[in-house]
């Protein structure tokens, strides 16, 4: 493998029945910022049936060049025509780095195309950033440290610990990304990519597989990922019914609740609002963290926020080691006074 | 109808997490479990035996500990276990891994091959999908329900926002969640029959079509540059108020002082 013939900074530009999915905006960010150090430019990787349409967005939110490989095959995502065209797109134009969400396609997508490329692939990353590798060179081996090489950094051991990676003798480097870790950038209206046309050819063969059905999830709930204030309640809120308060909460600071895994297993809340390791990763201005132990894997999903308020009657839950400000006592009385403190701060403010 | 469940042993993540010194997990220092996901995928094929008499293989590779993990799958019903362990192995990542276990599913008859989603260390859930590509078999991943059908097999498989009921022709190969089931506990019978199964040992020379340049840490292309317990941010302030109005007036005076209201 001549490393030296991959050039440039790929994302694999995830769509969902013709609409392109944030995360594909999230890597397209990310991409435009380690383009930059490589001198290199972003191609965004768009698989699908009738999605020339959406190369539009893909070139606002910073893609330079769009590969389109668009085929009858791909309409709704199986793993075998999607990993044959993302693969081929690798063999034929030879990335130096090739992303991917960490989304519940991304992640058997992922690891099939870096089988078939037989390339690293690294899970679930947090951070992505071009450096050495490895991190300070090995004395008397000074001219063996690589340099502009991918760092990847993820956590692991439900988020315990955190890994740096790199993948310094194949190319592709591939990693699949977090979604809601990185940063969209403002689209730039009207802006413009080269756009190329590529369709390996598609012959179903004993790996492709039949939908038969497609069921779609009832979406009546905001999406926390797009909030700017989550009222997040735990398993102190006590009751499905007893969620009344966070809601009003909610409503009067403009936000949307969101809840921790021991909400969702007690089936007081549905696993889309759940934050965590296991469920969704978070960054609003404001967390509100209420009657939430703060239990590691529910810290790995929201301690980016900006601003992490937390109420607990508990002094020594571990929530008050990430909460900017703590407050212990009990919710049941605290929160709704605060629904009304705000509503009358806010009125005050109004007038 | 013959089906083998990839199975791993992992850390109990609870009981913290040791490392040695090139950067890569001290396994032999920590508490250790059948990993979750992959039990849901035992009980799975275990359903397929008690329904169509299906033999269950259970395989697993790591340290020679690791037949603890296959001896827990017996007693819980599965039919043989299959360790694959030898030093050259060691420091494998998904990659090395994924090359690894191919290579011994080779040697083995199969209809259908069950994986967990993902282990409770890596949570990276590319091991089952990566063996599937070296085999190359269709692949099925995340799957809530499994359903046999003569050589066909119907599964739930999970999206964020919905599921597909997708139909694949066997062999193929299935990672589970652990949302598919609720596993059975050991029998006393099992547990007998499990301390005197023989639990057949593969080393690096039984491993077939396998380059040596794909195995354990030299053959995994991607390397630990660091690793570190996390290091997060400071607690920040922490107040016990007499009253719920104390407690409403602190957080709104916080709020106003970061223009938040």
């Amino acid at each position: 493998m001549n490393l030296e013939e991959y050039k440039g900074v790929y994302v694999f530009a995830q769509q969902v029945d013709n609409k392109v999915d944030s995360i594909a905006y999230e890597l397209l960010g990310k991409a435009k910022e380690l383009a930059a150090p490589l001198n290199t430019q972003v191609t965004a990787v768009l698989i699908g049936s009738n999605v020339k349409d959406l190369c539009g967005s893909l070139a606002e939110y910073g893609a330079d060049r769009i590969i389109v490989v668009d085929d009858p095959e791909l309409k709704d995502y199986r793993t075998e025509p999607y990993a044959h065209a993302l693969a081929s797109v690798i063999n034929e134009y030879k990335p130096e780095i090739m992303l991917v969400g960490a989304t519940a396609i991304g992640r058997d997508l992922g690891p099939t195309v870096s089988a078939r490329v037989a390339t690293g692939l690294t899970a679930d990353c947090t951070v992505l950033e071009i450096g050495d590798f490895p991190l300070v060179p090995i004395p008397g081996k000074e001219s063996e440290q690589k340099h502009n090489q991918l760092l990847m950094t993820r956590p692991a051991f439900g988020g315990n610990t955190i890994a740096t990676i790199a993948c310094p003798n194949n190319r592709p480097q591939m990693a699949t990304v977090r979604p809601g870790v990185m940063q969209k950038i403002e689209p730039v209206k009207g802006a413009k990519a080269e756009i190329i046309e590529f369709n390996p050819g598609f012959t179903p063969n004993n790996k492709y597989v039949t939908i038969k059905e497609v069921v779609k999830a009832v979406k009546d709930v905001a999406d926390i990922m797009d909030a700017k204030v989550l009222v997040s309640g735990g398993r102190g809120v006590g009751s499905a019914e007893n969620f009344k308060i966070l809601e009003e909460l909610a409503e009067a600071v403009g936000g949307v609740v969101s809840c921790s895994r021991a909400v969702v297993d007690s089936g007081w809340k549905p696993k889309d609002l759940q934050v965590g390791q296991t469920g969704k990763t978070v960054r609003p201005n404001v967390y509100f963290a209420i009657g939430i132990s703060g239990a590691i894997q529910h810290v790995a999903g929201m301690e980016e926020s900006d601003v992490i308020i937390a109420i607990n009657k508990d002094e020594d839950a571990p929530i008050f080691d990430v909460a900017d400000y703590g407050v212990v006592g009990d919710l049941n009385k605290i929160v709704p006074q605060l629904t009304a403190a705000i509503k009358a701060e806010k009125a005050k403010k109004n007038n | 109808m013959k089906v083998v469940v990839c199975i791993k042993q992992g850390p109990d993540t609870k009981g913290g997490v040791k490392f040695n010194p090139d950067g890569t997990l001290d396994r032999g220092a920590m508490l250790a479990i059948m990993n979750p996901d992959d039990k849901a995928g035992l009980e799975a094929a275990l359903r397929l035996k008690d329904q169509y008499g299906a033999e269950v293989t259970v395989l697993t590779m790591g340290l020679p500990k690791a037949a603890d993990v296959l001896r827990e799958a017996i007693a819980m019903g599965a039919d043989k276990g299959v360790l694959v362990t030898d030093r050259v192995l060691g420091g494998a990542d998904t990659w090395a891994t994924s090359t690894t276990i191919a290579g011994a599913l080779r040697n083995l008859d199969y209809d259908l091959i069950i994986t967990g989603r993902q282990a409770i260390d890596g949570d990276t859930a590319q091991v089952g999908p990566q063996i599937a590509e070296h085999l190359g078999l269709p692949v099925i991943s995340y799957a809530q329900e499994i359903k046999v059908d003569g050589d066909k097999v119907t599964v739930r498989r999970q999206y964020d926002d919905r599921y597909h009921m997708v139909e694949a022709k066997m062999p193929c190969l299935i990672t589970a969640l652990s949302e598919l089931n609720d596993p059975r506990y050991m029998t006393p019978g099992g547990i007998f029959d499990a301390c005197k199964a023989e639990i057949t040992t593969w080393g690096r020379a039984d491993l077939k079509d396998v380059e040596d340049c794909n195995l354990g840490l030299a053959g995994s292309p991607t390397k630990i540059a660091k690793a570190s317990d996390k290091v997060r941010k400071g607690a920040g302030e922490k107040v016990v108020p007499e009253s719920p109005e104390e407690a409403v007036s602190y957080i709104v005076g916080k709020m106003n002082e970061k223009h938040l209201i």
